[in-house]
């Protein structure tokens, strides 16, 4: 199950592990990424709490947690690479993993035909 | 516009808008704690004429001229003419921070050495472009290992200076920082009890090398163990010394920061100073302050930009890693146009120097009766001896016979009133050393 936030990230659960990310019209809109702060492993982070900062070029950005639950792994690719959330955002360029997410956190976020909806309307 | 403070009608009108009847009535409300401010005995306005006669009778009562042995973070060292003609220039003259790469290489580029010539002295690998002074880089560092680890928790070594000290206290008062001062013991950091007050809590510890008793102590062993531990290990250093010992790089800190008045900037009550402050690889997200950077144009020629700005104010905003500091531009040229012209074996000239002469003087005073040594440690240019009176009367003294012969700990350490912190730097000679032995000899027993 893959959602949105209407702050550009994404979440895809698989059991009750949370990978997320920054969608494309997120990586887009930030230009050249520079640099991306991985979270630590082990850490207890709430639904809507700053998970990390992504740099680019032109701006610092935070990324909120669209879920709650703890690091399990951080996408390590980024620290030689932050420019693969350009190439790969919704792919490769993912940012990290949380585990013990509970599902009925994604409930009230946007699907994929949603999300679209709402960027068409920025 | 008027250039007038609030004239007695403004005053009125606002009290009037806010509804006091006078300003005692408003010092109550705002709960300010008394006594209240006192506005009626301000002098009579006077003439520029007799402004500047005034003046300069204040300014006649300091005493200029002594034989300065005062050290205790900021030094009396030869700074050679060729500095101020080089920072004196137009077109370097200024203490506005360029924004503009395409206007302003020149000032770049004399940033982008400062920070190389700050990285090989300190052995670190990251320099910002300044801050303001030793003091607020101390506070800027601990800001530093706390965003660092996430963590809010500082202990601080009571032989880094007290005067820092106090600045941290005064910065950290209203901010979410648990600061934990270890005392140290007479001219020694305590390792142990610093290494003690370390809990997983603990966002960073933060000592001085040389201390500020003028001892070198050797950090190596005690970094790995403050990094075991989850920590960030900070040092404040004296420049000057690191010529001729390990530098803290070496020793594996993560900050770094030092005043760097000792690099040619001469001393003044008040400043301006210069703040310098280092870091390695793992620190440099989160370093304050602004950097400048080596990159090529579209000809592939190398230019100079602010670089890693990300982490600052006009882009980060609340969130900025400070929002309190700037940097010290033409102190920063100044320091660079003073190593440049001093150069690697001039420093390590003036390091012996300073450390021998010290030495030597050390040994004249100990051969006064009644005079004592504090502890026998490796020190670099400044060491504590022990009076049989109070050392500010001895201080007192010798400023009427032509010498500032130290700075009494009493100061700052209550229970010390009897001791001297002495330095020596290399605009000493053998001449004025005798001089000042012979002068306290007879102080102290005619």
């Amino acid at each position: 199950m893959k959602k949105f936030t209407k702050e550009h990230e994404w979440v895809l659960l698989e059991g009750t592990v949370a990978t997320i990310g920054i969608t494309a019209h997120a990586a887009h809109e930030l230009g050249d990424i520079t640099y991306v702060e991985l979270p630590s492993s082990g850490a207890q982070i709430n639904a809507g709490e700053v998970l990390t900062v992504i740099e680019s070029v032109k701006a610092a950005s935070d990324v909120y947690s669209p879920v709650s639950g703890i690091v399990e792994a951080a996408n390590q690719e980024l620290e030689g690479n932050p420019q693969l959330v350009n190439e790969s955002p919704e792919e490769e360029g993912w940012v990290c993993k949380l585990k013990g997410v509970d599902a009925s956190e994604l409930d009230d976020l946007m699907d994929e035909k949603e999300y679209r909806d709402y960027v068409e309307l920025l | 516009m008027p250039y007038v403070a609030n004239t007695e009608q403004d005053v009125k009108e606002m009290l009037q808008v806010i509804g006091c009847k006078n300003l005692d009535e408003l010092w109550i409300k705002a709960e300010v704690k008394g006594p209240y401010p006192q506005f009626k005995y301000m002098p009579q306005a006077k003439s520029e004429f007799e402004v500047i006669k005034h003046i300069r009778e204040l300014a006649k009562k300091n005493k200029t001229e002594l034989v300065n042995f005062v050290g205790a973070g900021y030094y009396d060292h030869f700074i050679p003419a060729v500095v101020s003609e080089v920072t004196s220039r137009s077109e370097f003259y200024t203490a506005y921070t360029p924004y503009q790469p395409e206007a302003s290489q020149g000032t770049l580029q004399a940033i982008y050495e400062y920070q190389s010539a700050i990285c090989r002295l300190l052995g670190m690998s990251v320099s910002n472009a300044s801050l303001y002074d030793g003091g607020t880089a101390v506070f800027e560092a601990m800001m530093l290992g706390c965003r660092v680890t996430k963590k809010r928790r500082a202990v601080i070594s009571g032989a880094v200076s007290p005067i820092f000290r106090e600045m941290l206290r005064c910065y950290s008062s209203n901010l979410s920082v648990e600061l934990v001062e270890v005392p140290n013991t007479e001219v020694e950091s305590s390792i142990s009890s610093l290494l003690d007050a370390i809990n997983d809590k603990t966002a960073c510890v933060i000592v001085q090398y040389p201390n500020f008793f003028g001892v070198v102590e050797d950090w190596t062993d005690f970094v790995q163990e403050v990094h075991k531990k989850g920590a960030i290990a900070i040092c404040s250093t004296y420049p000057t010394s690191l010529a001729m010992i390990k530098t803290p790089g070496e020793m594996g800190f993560d900050v770094v920061t030092a005043e760097g008045q000792c690099l040619g900037i001469p001393l003044s009550f008040g400043g301006p100073y210069l703040g310098i402050m280092a870091c390695n690889d793992k620190c440099m997200r989160k370093m304050p302050g602004r950097i400048c950077g080596q990159t090529v144009d579209k000809d592939g020629k190398i230019g100079y930009v602010l670089t890693i700005q990300a982490r600052e104010q006009h882009i980060r905003r609340q969130d900025a890693m400070s929002n309190i500091c700037s940097n010290e531009n033409l102190c920063a040229l100044t320091a660079l146009v003073y190593m440049t012209v001093i150069g690697k074996e001039g420093l390590r000239q003036i390091a012996k120097l300073c450390s021998s002469k010290a030495t030597y003087l050390r040994n004249l005073l100990l051969g006064i009766k009644g005079i004592e040594p504090v502890g026998d440690l490796p020190f670099f240019n400044e060491f504590v001896i022990k009076l049989p009176c109070d050392a500010s009367e001895i201080v007192q003294k010798l400023i009427d016979r032509g010498f500032a012969v130290g700075f009494p700990l009493g100061r700052y350490y209550p229970t010390r009133r009897d001791q001297m912190l002495i330095c020596v730097t290399e605009k000493r000679t053998k001449e004025e050393m005798k001089a000042l032995a012979n002068n306290m000899e007879a102080i102290l027993w005619n």
